[in-house]
Protein backbone atom coordinates (compact mmCIF):
# COMPACT_ATOMS: atom_id res chain seq x y z
CA UNK A 1 0.00 0.00 0.00
CA UNK A 2 2.69 2.44 0.55
CA UNK A 3 3.19 2.99 -3.32
CA UNK A 4 -0.21 3.81 -3.43
CA UNK A 5 0.42 6.59 -1.20
CA UNK A 6 3.47 7.83 -3.11
CA UNK A 7 1.16 8.30 -6.24
CA UNK A 8 0.97 11.64 -8.13
CA UNK A 9 -1.79 12.50 -10.11
CA UNK A 10 -0.78 14.47 -13.34
CA UNK A 11 -4.34 14.31 -15.01
CA UNK A 12 -8.01 14.11 -14.59
CA UNK A 13 -10.92 13.54 -17.38
CA UNK A 14 -14.39 14.28 -17.09
CA UNK A 15 -17.11 13.04 -18.90
CA UNK A 16 -20.85 14.45 -19.09
CA UNK A 17 -23.82 14.03 -20.93
CA UNK A 18 -26.87 15.90 -20.39
CA UNK A 19 -27.56 17.24 -16.88
CA UNK A 20 -23.88 17.48 -16.02
CA UNK A 21 -23.35 21.23 -16.91
CA UNK A 22 -23.61 22.54 -13.49
CA UNK A 23 -21.03 19.86 -12.47
CA UNK A 24 -18.52 20.42 -14.79
CA UNK A 25 -18.52 24.37 -14.43
CA UNK A 26 -18.30 23.65 -10.03
CA UNK A 27 -14.93 21.47 -10.51
CA UNK A 28 -13.97 23.91 -13.19
CA UNK A 29 -13.73 26.76 -10.31
CA UNK A 30 -12.70 24.71 -7.70
CA UNK A 31 -9.64 22.95 -9.84
CA UNK A 32 -6.71 24.69 -8.09
CA UNK A 33 -3.55 25.71 -10.33
CA UNK A 34 -1.37 22.41 -8.96
CA UNK A 35 0.06 21.69 -12.53
CA UNK A 36 -3.00 19.24 -13.46
CA UNK A 37 -3.63 18.54 -17.28
CA UNK A 38 -7.80 18.38 -16.95
CA UNK A 39 -9.98 17.06 -19.76
CA UNK A 40 -13.28 17.69 -20.54
CA UNK A 41 -15.94 15.63 -22.24
CA UNK A 42 -19.22 17.05 -22.70
CA UNK A 43 -22.30 15.76 -24.93
CA UNK A 44 -23.08 18.80 -27.10
CA UNK A 45 -24.48 20.37 -30.52
CA UNK A 46 -22.02 21.88 -32.80
CA UNK A 47 -21.52 25.33 -31.74
CA UNK A 48 -19.13 26.81 -34.05
CA UNK A 49 -18.57 29.83 -31.59
CA UNK A 50 -17.41 27.93 -28.35
CA UNK A 51 -19.85 29.19 -26.32
CA UNK A 52 -18.63 26.63 -23.35
CA UNK A 53 -15.58 27.44 -23.55
CA UNK A 54 -16.33 30.43 -22.50
CA UNK A 55 -18.37 29.75 -20.05
CA UNK A 56 -15.50 27.44 -18.07
CA UNK A 57 -12.70 29.89 -19.10
CA UNK A 58 -15.00 32.78 -16.82
CA UNK A 59 -15.46 30.79 -13.82
CA UNK A 60 -11.79 28.65 -13.97
CA UNK A 61 -8.60 29.94 -12.60
CA UNK A 62 -7.17 26.91 -15.33
CA UNK A 63 -6.86 28.58 -19.06
CA UNK A 64 -9.06 26.88 -21.27
CA UNK A 65 -8.43 25.58 -24.73
CA UNK A 66 -10.83 24.09 -27.18
CA UNK A 67 -8.35 21.32 -28.61
CA UNK A 68 -6.47 21.80 -32.00
CA UNK A 69 -5.30 18.87 -33.65
CA UNK A 70 -1.76 17.96 -32.27
CA UNK A 71 -2.09 20.36 -29.93
CA UNK A 72 0.49 20.09 -27.09
CA UNK A 73 -0.43 18.70 -23.51
CA UNK A 74 0.44 21.75 -20.39
CA UNK A 75 -0.31 21.32 -16.76
CA UNK A 76 -2.89 23.87 -15.49
CA UNK A 77 -4.84 23.92 -18.46
CA UNK A 78 -8.97 22.37 -19.18
CA UNK A 79 -8.89 20.52 -22.54
CA UNK A 80 -12.45 21.06 -23.85
CA UNK A 81 -13.22 18.47 -26.72
CA UNK A 82 -14.15 20.06 -29.72
CA UNK A 83 -17.59 19.64 -31.47
CA UNK A 84 -17.94 16.83 -33.77
CA UNK A 85 -14.31 15.08 -33.02
CA UNK A 86 -12.83 12.17 -30.81
CA UNK A 87 -10.38 13.73 -29.02
CA UNK A 88 -7.48 11.02 -28.22
CA UNK A 89 -4.42 11.30 -25.90
CA UNK A 90 -2.21 10.49 -28.28
CA UNK A 91 0.78 10.69 -26.28
CA UNK A 92 1.94 12.20 -22.77
CA UNK A 93 2.59 15.59 -24.52
CA UNK A 94 0.01 16.00 -27.39
CA UNK A 95 -3.75 15.07 -28.27
CA UNK A 96 -5.36 13.85 -31.39
CA UNK A 97 -8.29 14.28 -32.95
CA UNK A 98 -10.32 11.73 -34.89
CA UNK A 99 -13.32 12.62 -37.03
CA UNK A 100 -14.36 8.74 -37.10
CA UNK A 101 -17.75 6.81 -36.90
CA UNK A 102 -19.86 8.05 -33.64
CA UNK A 103 -19.28 5.90 -30.89
CA UNK A 104 -22.55 5.30 -28.95
CA UNK A 105 -24.30 8.18 -31.12
CA UNK A 106 -22.07 10.34 -29.76
CA UNK A 107 -18.54 12.67 -31.21
CA UNK A 108 -16.83 13.14 -29.15
CA UNK A 109 -17.37 10.11 -27.27
CA UNK A 110 -16.08 9.64 -23.87
CA UNK A 111 -15.42 5.71 -24.10
CA UNK A 112 -12.88 7.18 -26.72
CA UNK A 113 -11.48 10.08 -25.04
CA UNK A 114 -11.43 7.59 -21.48
CA UNK A 115 -9.39 4.76 -22.87
CA UNK A 116 -6.62 6.51 -24.53
CA UNK A 117 -6.37 8.74 -21.84
CA UNK A 118 -6.48 5.41 -19.65
CA UNK A 119 -3.14 4.10 -22.03
CA UNK A 120 -1.44 7.35 -21.52
CA UNK A 121 -1.93 8.26 -17.52
CA UNK A 122 -2.18 4.73 -16.11
CA UNK A 123 -2.60 5.32 -11.97
CA UNK A 124 -1.68 8.43 -12.60
CA UNK A 125 -4.89 9.35 -13.90
CA UNK A 126 -8.51 10.03 -12.53
CA UNK A 127 -11.70 9.72 -14.37
CA UNK A 128 -14.73 11.35 -13.63
CA UNK A 129 -18.36 10.81 -15.16
CA UNK A 130 -21.65 12.48 -14.50
CA UNK A 131 -25.01 12.86 -15.54
CA UNK A 132 -26.52 11.51 -18.67
CA UNK A 133 -28.85 9.83 -21.10
CA UNK A 134 -26.58 7.65 -22.63
CA UNK A 135 -24.26 4.54 -22.14
CA UNK A 136 -21.09 6.25 -23.55
CA UNK A 137 -18.25 6.57 -20.39
CA UNK A 138 -18.95 3.54 -18.51
CA UNK A 139 -16.61 1.41 -20.65
CA UNK A 140 -14.57 3.55 -20.69
CA UNK A 141 -13.73 4.64 -17.22
CA UNK A 142 -13.51 0.87 -16.64
CA UNK A 143 -10.65 0.72 -17.97
CA UNK A 144 -9.39 3.74 -16.47
CA UNK A 145 -10.15 1.97 -13.52
CA UNK A 146 -8.67 -1.13 -14.38
CA UNK A 147 -5.16 0.50 -15.67
CA UNK A 148 -4.94 2.15 -12.35
CA UNK A 149 -6.42 5.21 -12.36
CA UNK A 150 -9.21 6.46 -9.81
CA UNK A 151 -12.54 6.36 -11.02
CA UNK A 152 -15.53 8.79 -9.33
CA UNK A 153 -18.99 8.48 -10.25
CA UNK A 154 -21.90 10.89 -9.92
CA UNK A 155 -24.52 9.54 -7.33
CA UNK A 156 -27.16 8.40 -9.94
CA UNK A 157 -29.75 9.83 -7.23
CA UNK A 158 -28.43 12.84 -7.21
CA UNK A 159 -28.09 13.31 -11.31
CA UNK A 160 -30.68 15.03 -13.45
CA UNK A 161 -30.23 12.45 -15.43
CA UNK A 162 -28.97 9.16 -13.83
CA UNK A 163 -28.92 6.30 -16.87
CA UNK A 164 -24.77 7.14 -17.36
CA UNK A 165 -23.63 6.70 -13.79
CA UNK A 166 -25.81 4.20 -12.98
CA UNK A 167 -23.82 2.20 -16.15
CA UNK A 168 -20.60 3.27 -14.78
CA UNK A 169 -21.90 1.30 -11.54
CA UNK A 170 -23.02 -1.32 -12.94
CA UNK A 171 -20.21 -2.39 -14.64
CA UNK A 172 -17.84 -1.81 -12.03
CA UNK A 173 -16.09 0.70 -13.14
CA UNK A 174 -16.51 3.36 -9.67
CA UNK A 175 -13.94 3.42 -6.77
CA UNK A 176 -15.96 6.15 -5.05
CA UNK A 177 -19.83 7.45 -5.92
CA UNK A 178 -20.56 10.96 -4.74
CA UNK A 179 -23.44 12.97 -4.77
CA UNK A 180 -23.24 15.82 -7.83
CA UNK A 181 -22.93 18.55 -5.66
CA UNK A 182 -19.86 17.31 -3.37
CA UNK A 183 -17.85 15.88 -6.50
CA UNK A 184 -15.85 19.01 -6.81
CA UNK A 185 -14.89 18.97 -2.97
CA UNK A 186 -13.79 16.04 -3.44
CA UNK A 187 -11.46 16.38 -6.34
CA UNK A 188 -9.90 18.99 -4.72
CA UNK A 189 -9.07 16.96 -1.55
CA UNK A 190 -7.56 14.20 -3.81
CA UNK A 191 -5.41 16.36 -5.63
CA UNK A 192 -4.32 18.03 -2.20
CA UNK A 193 -3.32 14.60 -0.52
CA UNK A 194 -1.96 13.31 -3.95
CA UNK A 195 -3.63 9.59 -2.94
CA UNK A 196 -7.32 8.60 -3.35
CA UNK A 197 -9.84 8.83 -0.91
CA UNK A 198 -10.95 5.58 0.68
CA UNK A 199 -13.58 5.59 2.86
CA UNK A 200 -12.97 3.78 6.30
CA UNK A 201 -14.69 0.40 6.76
CA UNK B 1 -13.54 -0.52 -27.33
CA UNK B 2 -14.05 -4.07 -26.63
CA UNK B 3 -12.94 -6.31 -28.39
CA UNK B 4 -9.66 -8.75 -29.20
CA UNK B 5 -6.51 -7.51 -27.60
CA UNK B 6 -4.10 -5.22 -29.73
CA UNK B 7 -0.64 -4.33 -27.91
CA UNK B 8 1.70 -1.79 -29.98
CA UNK B 9 4.03 -4.58 -30.85
CA UNK B 10 1.33 -5.87 -32.95
CA UNK B 11 0.53 -2.32 -34.27
CA UNK B 12 4.25 -1.80 -35.78
CA UNK B 13 4.01 -5.75 -36.96
CA UNK B 14 0.99 -4.76 -39.27
CA UNK B 15 2.38 -1.48 -39.97
CA UNK B 16 5.97 -3.00 -41.52
CA UNK B 17 3.75 -5.88 -43.02
CA UNK B 18 1.78 -3.50 -44.87
CA UNK B 19 4.51 -0.99 -45.98
CA UNK B 20 7.34 -3.76 -47.07
CA UNK B 21 4.74 -6.25 -48.92
CA UNK B 22 2.12 -4.02 -50.11
CA UNK B 23 4.11 -0.51 -50.28
CA UNK B 24 1.39 1.17 -48.05
CA UNK B 25 2.48 3.56 -45.52
CA UNK B 26 1.01 4.38 -41.99
CA UNK B 27 3.68 4.34 -40.30
CA UNK B 28 3.87 8.29 -39.85
CA UNK B 29 -0.32 8.46 -39.02
CA UNK B 30 -0.96 9.17 -35.36
CA UNK B 31 -0.95 6.08 -33.45
CA UNK B 32 -3.92 6.46 -30.87
CA UNK B 33 -6.49 6.67 -33.79
CA UNK B 34 -4.85 3.67 -36.16
CA UNK B 35 -4.91 1.86 -32.70
CA UNK B 36 -8.35 2.23 -32.87
CA UNK B 37 -9.12 1.72 -36.48
CA UNK B 38 -7.35 -1.80 -36.04
CA UNK B 39 -9.04 -2.58 -32.94
CA UNK B 40 -12.76 -1.69 -35.01
CA UNK B 41 -11.27 -3.76 -37.70
CA UNK B 42 -11.08 -7.07 -35.28
CA UNK B 43 -14.39 -6.16 -33.72
CA UNK B 44 -16.42 -5.98 -37.21
CA UNK B 45 -14.67 -8.68 -38.59
CA UNK B 46 -14.89 -10.92 -35.71
CA UNK B 47 -11.43 -12.00 -35.09
CA UNK B 48 -9.96 -14.33 -32.39
CA UNK B 49 -7.27 -11.99 -32.29
CA UNK B 50 -3.89 -10.21 -33.95
CA UNK B 51 -2.46 -13.50 -35.58
CA UNK B 52 -5.71 -14.47 -37.34
CA UNK B 53 -5.68 -10.79 -39.07
CA UNK B 54 -2.27 -11.14 -39.71
CA UNK B 55 -2.18 -14.71 -41.28
CA UNK B 56 -5.68 -13.48 -43.22
CA UNK B 57 -4.14 -10.34 -44.48
CA UNK B 58 -0.75 -12.53 -45.40
CA UNK B 59 -3.47 -15.63 -47.01
CA UNK B 60 -6.15 -14.21 -48.26
CA UNK B 61 -6.73 -12.47 -51.77
CA UNK B 62 -8.75 -9.06 -51.39
CA UNK B 63 -8.08 -8.88 -47.08
CA UNK B 64 -5.56 -5.97 -47.88
CA UNK B 65 -8.22 -4.24 -49.40
CA UNK B 66 -10.11 -4.40 -46.54
CA UNK B 67 -7.42 -3.96 -43.87
CA UNK B 68 -6.55 -0.07 -45.95
CA UNK B 69 -10.27 0.80 -46.01
CA UNK B 70 -10.81 0.41 -42.31
CA UNK B 71 -7.88 1.83 -41.37
CA UNK B 72 -8.62 5.06 -43.09
CA UNK B 73 -11.89 6.66 -42.09
CA UNK B 74 -14.00 7.17 -44.82
CA UNK B 75 -16.68 9.04 -42.31
CA UNK B 76 -17.79 12.65 -44.05
CA UNK B 77 -21.18 14.06 -44.90
CA UNK B 78 -21.98 16.62 -47.50
CA UNK B 79 -21.77 20.31 -46.53
CA UNK B 80 -19.87 18.94 -43.29
CA UNK B 81 -19.71 22.45 -41.42
CA UNK B 82 -22.16 24.48 -43.52
CA UNK B 83 -20.13 28.19 -42.46
CA UNK B 84 -17.18 26.74 -44.04
CA UNK B 85 -19.39 26.29 -47.20
CA UNK B 86 -20.84 29.81 -46.84
CA UNK B 87 -17.61 31.11 -46.84
CA UNK B 88 -16.30 29.33 -50.37
CA UNK B 89 -19.65 30.23 -51.73
CA UNK B 90 -19.40 33.96 -50.93
CA UNK B 91 -15.53 34.55 -50.76
CA UNK B 92 -13.76 32.20 -53.21
CA UNK B 93 -16.01 31.42 -55.63
CA UNK B 94 -16.52 35.00 -56.97
CA UNK B 95 -12.31 35.17 -57.10
CA UNK B 96 -12.51 31.26 -58.56
CA UNK B 97 -14.87 32.70 -61.00
CA UNK B 98 -12.30 34.83 -62.84
CA UNK B 99 -10.77 32.36 -63.98
CA UNK B 100 -10.97 30.50 -67.52
CA UNK B 101 -10.92 27.37 -66.31
CA UNK B 102 -11.09 26.48 -62.22
CA UNK B 103 -9.27 23.15 -61.37
CA UNK B 104 -10.26 22.15 -57.22
CA UNK B 105 -8.40 19.18 -55.85
CA UNK B 106 -10.20 17.13 -53.04
CA UNK B 107 -7.35 15.56 -51.41
CA UNK B 108 -8.31 12.30 -49.08
CA UNK B 109 -11.65 13.21 -50.08
CA UNK B 110 -13.43 9.67 -49.16
CA UNK B 111 -16.76 8.62 -50.59
CA UNK B 112 -17.33 11.89 -52.24
CA UNK B 113 -19.38 13.98 -49.87
CA UNK B 114 -17.89 16.99 -50.22
CA UNK B 115 -16.47 16.54 -53.70
CA UNK B 116 -20.87 16.81 -54.35
CA UNK B 117 -21.40 19.67 -52.56
CA UNK B 118 -18.13 21.51 -53.96
CA UNK B 119 -19.95 20.84 -58.11
CA UNK B 120 -23.43 22.15 -56.32
CA UNK B 121 -21.88 24.83 -54.98
CA UNK B 122 -19.88 25.85 -58.72
CA UNK B 123 -23.30 25.46 -60.17
CA UNK B 124 -24.66 27.73 -58.16
CA UNK B 125 -22.31 30.21 -59.26
CA UNK B 126 -22.37 29.60 -62.55
CA UNK B 127 -18.66 28.06 -62.74
CA UNK B 128 -19.53 24.45 -63.00
CA UNK B 129 -18.99 24.47 -66.94
CA UNK B 130 -15.27 25.71 -67.15
CA UNK B 131 -14.43 23.68 -63.42
CA UNK B 132 -12.93 20.11 -63.19
CA UNK B 133 -12.68 18.47 -59.48
CA UNK B 134 -10.03 15.97 -59.03
CA UNK B 135 -10.91 13.78 -56.16
CA UNK B 136 -8.59 11.59 -55.14
CA UNK B 137 -7.98 8.93 -52.28
CA UNK B 138 -5.45 6.23 -50.77
CA UNK B 139 -8.81 4.01 -50.76
CA UNK B 140 -9.51 2.45 -54.42
CA UNK B 141 -13.17 1.48 -53.20
CA UNK B 142 -14.34 4.83 -52.28
CA UNK B 143 -13.32 6.07 -55.28
CA UNK B 144 -15.95 3.77 -57.12
CA UNK B 145 -18.14 5.41 -55.04
CA UNK B 146 -18.11 9.07 -56.30
CA UNK B 147 -17.98 7.69 -59.95
CA UNK B 148 -21.78 6.20 -58.97
CA UNK B 149 -23.03 8.97 -57.17
CA UNK B 150 -25.10 7.46 -54.96
CA UNK B 151 -25.13 8.04 -50.79
CA UNK B 152 -27.73 7.20 -48.41
CA UNK B 153 -31.09 8.13 -48.72
CA UNK B 154 -31.30 8.17 -44.90
CA UNK B 155 -28.85 11.13 -44.49
CA UNK B 156 -30.44 13.34 -47.09
CA UNK B 157 -32.58 15.31 -44.82
CA UNK B 158 -29.25 15.95 -42.72
CA UNK B 159 -27.58 17.05 -45.60
CA UNK B 160 -30.20 19.41 -46.98
CA UNK B 161 -30.55 21.11 -43.41
CA UNK B 162 -26.47 21.45 -43.84
CA UNK B 163 -27.20 22.97 -47.68
CA UNK B 164 -29.86 25.53 -46.07
CA UNK B 165 -27.49 26.54 -43.55
CA UNK B 166 -24.38 27.14 -45.96
CA UNK B 167 -26.76 29.69 -47.99
CA UNK B 168 -28.51 27.44 -50.26
CA UNK B 169 -31.58 28.49 -51.80
CA UNK B 170 -32.70 25.73 -53.87
CA UNK B 171 -34.68 22.50 -52.84
CA UNK B 172 -32.43 20.34 -51.99
CA UNK B 173 -33.66 17.20 -53.28
CA UNK B 174 -33.91 18.76 -57.08
CA UNK B 175 -30.19 17.73 -57.31
CA UNK B 176 -31.05 13.74 -56.82
CA UNK B 177 -33.28 10.73 -57.60
CA UNK B 178 -34.62 8.87 -54.87
CA UNK B 179 -34.38 5.04 -55.89
CA UNK B 180 -35.07 2.80 -53.09
CA UNK B 181 -32.62 3.85 -49.59
CA UNK B 182 -30.18 5.49 -51.89
CA UNK B 183 -29.84 9.17 -53.58
CA UNK B 184 -28.34 9.26 -56.99
CA UNK B 185 -26.85 12.67 -58.22
CA UNK B 186 -27.13 13.89 -61.39
CA UNK B 187 -24.79 12.69 -63.73
CA UNK B 188 -23.62 16.10 -64.94
CA UNK B 189 -21.66 16.59 -61.45
CA UNK B 190 -20.08 13.26 -61.90
CA UNK B 191 -18.86 14.90 -65.88
CA UNK B 192 -17.03 17.00 -64.52
CA UNK B 193 -14.98 15.16 -61.51
CA UNK B 194 -11.84 12.93 -62.29
CA UNK B 195 -11.63 9.95 -59.70
CA UNK B 196 -8.45 8.45 -59.12
CA UNK B 197 -5.93 7.36 -56.25
CA UNK B 198 -3.56 8.78 -54.77
CA UNK B 199 -1.56 8.27 -51.69
CA UNK B 200 -0.72 11.41 -49.55
CA UNK B 201 2.26 9.68 -48.09
CA UNK B 202 4.25 8.78 -50.83
CA UNK B 203 2.44 10.07 -54.21
CA UNK B 204 3.35 13.14 -55.79
CA UNK B 205 2.30 16.57 -57.18
CA UNK B 206 0.20 15.96 -60.68
CA UNK B 207 -1.17 19.36 -61.26
CA UNK B 208 -1.84 22.39 -60.65
CA UNK B 209 -4.81 23.92 -58.65
CA UNK B 210 -6.56 26.96 -57.99
CA UNK B 211 -8.11 25.45 -54.52
CA UNK B 212 -6.99 22.57 -52.72
CA UNK B 213 -9.26 20.79 -50.01
CA UNK B 214 -8.40 18.66 -47.53
CA UNK B 215 -10.36 18.49 -44.06
CA UNK B 216 -10.31 16.25 -41.81
CA UNK B 217 -7.29 14.40 -43.36
CA UNK B 218 -4.37 15.25 -41.74
CA UNK B 219 -5.52 14.85 -38.25
CA UNK B 220 -4.58 11.56 -38.71
CA UNK B 221 -0.98 12.45 -39.40
CA UNK B 222 2.03 12.86 -37.28
CA UNK B 223 3.32 16.45 -37.22
CA UNK B 224 6.04 15.44 -39.92
CA UNK B 225 4.17 13.91 -42.53
CA UNK B 226 1.55 16.90 -42.26
CA UNK B 227 4.81 18.94 -43.04
CA UNK B 228 5.20 17.08 -46.20
CA UNK B 229 1.61 17.16 -47.54
CA UNK B 230 1.41 20.74 -46.66
CA UNK B 231 4.55 21.00 -48.52
CA UNK B 232 2.96 19.57 -51.50
CA UNK B 233 0.22 21.14 -51.51
CA UNK B 234 2.19 24.43 -51.20
CA UNK B 235 3.66 22.94 -54.60
CA UNK B 236 0.67 22.25 -56.12
CA UNK B 237 -1.35 25.36 -55.85
CA UNK B 238 -1.06 28.54 -58.18
CA UNK B 239 -0.15 31.59 -57.00
CA UNK B 240 -3.15 33.42 -54.89
CA UNK B 241 -4.72 29.66 -55.21
CA UNK B 242 -6.34 28.45 -51.96
CA UNK B 243 -5.74 26.05 -49.31
CA UNK B 244 -9.08 24.73 -47.12
CA UNK B 245 -8.42 22.48 -43.61
CA UNK B 246 -10.61 20.86 -41.29
CA UNK B 247 -11.80 23.38 -38.62
CA UNK B 248 -9.27 21.96 -35.90
CA UNK B 249 -6.55 21.90 -38.22
CA UNK B 250 -3.78 24.56 -38.60
CA UNK B 251 -0.71 25.24 -41.29
CA UNK B 252 0.56 28.03 -38.42
CA UNK B 253 3.70 25.53 -37.21
CA UNK B 254 4.13 24.24 -40.59
CA UNK B 255 7.17 25.14 -42.78
CA UNK B 256 5.18 26.38 -45.92
CA UNK B 257 3.07 28.83 -43.47
CA UNK B 258 5.28 31.64 -44.31
CA UNK B 259 4.01 31.39 -47.80
CA UNK B 260 0.33 31.35 -47.30
CA UNK B 261 -1.92 34.31 -45.40
CA UNK B 262 -5.36 33.13 -43.52
CA UNK B 263 -7.86 34.26 -45.92
CA UNK B 264 -10.93 33.97 -43.49
CA UNK B 265 -10.83 34.99 -40.22
CA UNK B 266 -13.33 32.37 -38.74
CA UNK B 267 -13.38 29.32 -41.20
CA UNK B 268 -10.05 27.63 -42.03
CA UNK B 269 -8.87 28.90 -45.21
CA UNK B 270 -5.52 30.39 -46.95
CA UNK B 271 -4.47 31.98 -49.64
CA UNK B 272 -1.29 31.41 -51.54
CA UNK B 273 1.32 34.44 -51.52
CA UNK B 274 2.63 35.84 -55.19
Amino acid sequence: MAQRHLRKFKAIVVGGSAGSLEIVLKIAEALPLAGIVCILVVHRRNDPDSALAHLIAAKSKLKVREVEDKETIAGDVIYLAPPDYHLLVETDVNFALDASEKVHFSRPSIDVCFESAAAIYGDALIGVLLSGANADGAAGLKMIRDAGGFCIVQNPATAEVPYMPQQAINQDAADEVVDGGEIHKFIVEMLQRNTPIRKQN
Amino acid sequence: MEGPILTDENLTLLLDELYQSYGYDFTSYARASLKRRVSRLMMLEKLNGFSELFYRLRHEDDYLKKVVGELTVNVTEMFRDPTFFRALRESVLPILATHPFVRIWHAGCASGEEVYSMAILLEEAGILEKSLLYATDLNPAVIENIQKGIFPLSQMRQYSENYIASGGKKDFSSYYTAKYEYAKFDGRFKKKMIAATHNLVSDRSFNEFQLILCRNVLIYFDKDLQDRVLTLFNDSLEKLGFLALGSKENLRYSSVAKSFSQFSIKEKIWRKGI
